[in-house]
């Protein structure tokens, strides 16, 4: 470990950066005081991310709950616009990005690979946002006289653990399908993935999202799981990469308040799949008769 | 028999009795477990009473099955499902099913009287409601099965396999058809266990499968109580439960699959609001609420339990209620002019005289109407309560009976906060003549069924399924095909 070590080769001393969690609208550290070192591949110290606690998970819940109301109400149009406009403000920092990412030991072009389809695949979601309920609710000819039909509507509050493999990608991957449908959203980042997603928290802060529509949290994966997975406020959890003990604990922790579970496979071909919004929506039927 | 007597103000209007038959068909005095497509005896020779409710009279023994019972349904509907359902061409599995659906309509009537005579309901809602939308449900499914690959746009679409199903009481061949019919009109084989306390509609729905000609083990059915189930959902043969029941044992079931890649759709409790405000048409909104408690005796998940009334016209509606409520017939289930029949069992019936209990210890004012009910069977009167809480137990836990719950409100988001206020989310009702508000309650209601001017609507193109802790995944519609299918 080298933390000692600046890069000081001329006269000015380069400023180092202080990684944030993102929640509630506000760059926070956890509330524990506690951080994690992190390392880059050959023992290369990355600087320091939060170790967020238990606290900082509940009081992400309450960020992200009262965030619901006014994000779920915005119309789909300007919720498209906003993730596009993230993918823009990305863009933006692409070489930035590629930086983190190969710091985090990712070769040259598959930095660049990883950057280019996280940016892309919030495109793809941004453009989904005003066409998904098209796709997925229906007029159902019932056989009386009754208009009927079935929209989706957002769980909520959806809390999201992303893998580690893909720093950047699978972060957005998670995210990018939560929040387009209308639900706040709390995500995990772990290990080297948490620089990524601490970069990221700035990406989105600038992106025009409701504060506490996206709160991001980085940490221990085995010290938060059990509380996303039980913590009675949150209406949904996803997880990525998560192996078949924690997978097991999950579903069962879920089932307290019934909260919907979706494990997925660590690399997923399926990043860009409408079904994903699916996932963390409900399907409300509303019937009213017809008449004079 | 006795006639039924209504107090009306000056006349004396009594109902002469009007009994639907019951000598067109003949119940069996023993029923076995259908298993590959044949009727076996449990192996452990066990078997169980079924009573009608009405008149505590036993109307015939079924066979209660073991872990090793279940284990051969498992196989034989595993078998069924690899050699010959999965292969089957999706237009030839429909075919079975219009087959079904038509035998259903023709044996409408005896089946509408089991279902009376066994669950306690009255024969004009099995008669016209349970066995119609359950041949209904199978018809919608049959069209389905040659034409899932439309369903869900850019996905290839696949069967699970083995699907254990375990069925509640209160709408007994209605939720045979909810499960059975998308099940394998998906191409899955189902092992279904029906309620211990109403299984003969089930065993002929059995019957009918056999008329059908259906491949042997496609369908199987164990009978049995709650040990049963647990063997059913513990087989490890199983590729997917679905549940339709209370939510203490659908979280159960959660957890016991956990560890298992065994999918599960959960249908659970709920606790409906009926919120009602000044500017419905009254009446109207009147026959809504006592059709949203009063339906099949309060016995439904999704019923209007709890009255949210807008203040200003709280003592016109509770006034109206209380009229309307004193012209509703409790009696013989089999009579056509009953409006409410028999609590489904004996324990249920102690469970709501406790809730009865309990509402009143916490303060709540009880009202019931004065009507005659018979000596024997189990009935409880039409029941309100007025002066509750939003903590109360009465407002917050299912009763699953006739009783309701009547709160007032001022303004629309107060309304939307106690309704929402709750564990449940399964189903809702507004009543109000300004459709902008109706959208507006509609889309603040967290549930996953809302009837706007209307209550307890169903439809095999609607889907059906709650939010929150009334459970996950929907029956009915293309949505509920979902839950029998892999989506690639």
């Amino acid at each position: 470990m080298s933390r000692s070590r600046s890069k000081n080769k001329g006269a000015r001393l380069d400023v180092r950066k202080t990684y944030k969690m993102l929640m509630g609208g506000a760059f926070v550290r956890s509330e524990s005081g506690r951080a994690l070192d992190v390392e880059g591949p050959g023992g290369k110290w990355l600087g320091y991310v939060c170790r967020a606690s238990r606290k900082d998970f509940r009081n992400a819940v309450v960020a992200a709950r009262k965030a619901v109301a006014g994000w779920s109400n915005t119309t789909a149009y300007l919720k498209g616009q906003i993730l596009y406009r993230a993918a823009e403000m990305l863009e933006g920092r692409a070489s930035g990005f590629r930086e983190v990412l190969q710091s985090t030991g990712l070769s040259s072009a598959v930095a660049q690979a990883e950057v280019s389809a996280a940016t892309d695949l919030l495109v793809y979601y941004a453009g989904w946002s005003d066409k998904f309920l098209q796709i997925f609710g229906s007029v159902n000819p019932v056989s009386s006289p009754h208009f009927n039909f079935s929209v989706t509507e957002p769980m909520g509050v959806v809390a999201y653990v992303a893998g580690e493999k893909r720093p950047l990608l699978d972060l957005v991957a998670g995210l990018a399908p939560i929040v387009v449908g209308g639900n706040a959203v709390i995500t995990l980042s772990t290990g080297r993935a948490a620089v990524a997603a601490m970069e990221l928290g700035e990406v989105l802060a600038t992106a025009d999202f409701p504060p506490g529509v996206i709160n991001l949290l980085c940490g221990l994966r085995e010290e938060l799981v059990g509380q996303m997975a039980t913590h009675m406020d949150v209406n949904a959890l996803v997880t990525q990469a998560g192996d078949s003990k924690e997978t097991a604990m999950c579903r069962q922790a879920c089932a307290l308040n019934l909260k919907r579970f979706f494990p997925r496979e660590s690399i997923s071909k399926g990043d860009e799949d409408p079904y994903r919004i699916l996932d963390t929506m409900e399907i409300k039927t509303t019937w009213h008769p017809v008449g004079g | 028999m006795t006639k039924t007597k209504i107090a009306t103000k000056g006349l004396d209007w009594s109902y002469a009795p009007a009994p639907e038959s019951a000598d067109h068909f003949q119940l069996k005095g023993q029923y076995g477990l259908f298993i590959g497509g044949k009727f076996f005896p449990a192996s452990s020779g066990k078997r169980f009473p079924t009573i009608n409710p009405a008149t505590e009279k036993i109307l015939a023994h079924v066979a209660e099955a073991g872990a090793k019972d279940v284990d051969q349904a498992v196989r034989a509907a595993r078998v069924a499902y690899e050699k010959v359902w999965r292969k089957m061409p999706g237009r030839e599995r429909g075919k079975y099913l219009y087959r079904i659906a038509r035998i259903l309509q023709e044996r409408a009537r005896e089946l509408a009287v089991v279902e009376s005579m066994d669950g306690g309901k009255p024969i004009r809602e099995s008669r016209d409601v349970d066995i119609p939308l359950a041949a209904a449900h199978f018809f919608y499914h049959a069209g389905w099965a040659d034409k899932l690959g439309y369903a869900f746009p850019g996905k290839m679409v696949q069967p699970l396999g083995v699907v254990g199903q375990i069925i509640p009481w209160n709408f007994p061949l209605l939720m045979v058809a909810w499960k059975v019919a998308p099940a394998l009109a998906c191409g899955n084989t189902v092992v279904l266990k029906p309620a211990e306390t109403t299984p003969l509609t089930a065993l002929l729905f059995a019957e009918i499968c056999q008329e059908a000609g259906l491949p042997d083990g496609v369908f199987n059915c164990i009978t049995g109580a709650g040990a049963t189930g647990a063997a059913l959902v513990n087989h490890a043969g199983l590729d997917k439960v679905a549940f339709t029941g209370s939510t203490d044992v659908g979280k159960a079931i959660q957890k016991s699959l956990a560890g298992r890649s065994t999918k599960l759709t959960l249908e659970l409790g709920g606790k409906a609001a009926n919120i009602i405000f000044e500017d419905a048409a009254i009446d109207q909104a009147v026959e809504g609420i006592i059709n949203g408690i009063f339906f099949n005796q309060g016995h439904v998940c999704c019923a209007g339990s709890r009255l949210l009334v807008q203040e200003s016209v709280e003592k016109e509606v509770v006034a109206k209620l209380k009229a309307r409520m004193a012209h509703l017939i409790v009696g013989d289930p089999l009579d056509k002019n009953t409006d409410i029949g028999a609590i489904n069992s004996k324990g249920q019936r102690d469970r709501i005289r406790d809730y009865l209990k309990f509402g009143q210890e916490e303060g709540a004012e009880l009202f019931q109407t004065s009507c005659s009910i018979p000596q024997k069977g189990y009935f409880i009167r039409p029941s309100f309560f007025t002066k509750v809480a939003q903590s109360h137990r009465i407002v917050q836990e299912e009763i699953f009976g006739p009783v309701l719950a009547i709160q007032s409100f001022r303004t629309l988001d107060e309304a939307l906060e106690k309704a929402n206020n709750t564990p449940y989310g399964l189903s809702g009702g507004v009543w109000t003549d300004k459709g902008a508000k109706i959208f507006k309650v509609t889309r603040g209601i967290k549930a996953g069924v809302i009837w706007a001017n209307t209550f307890n609507k169903f439809d095999p193109s609607s889907p059906f399924g709650g939010y929150k802790e009334s459970g996950y995944g929907r029956e009915g519609g293309r949505h509920g095909l979902r839950a029998y299918l892999e989506c690639l």
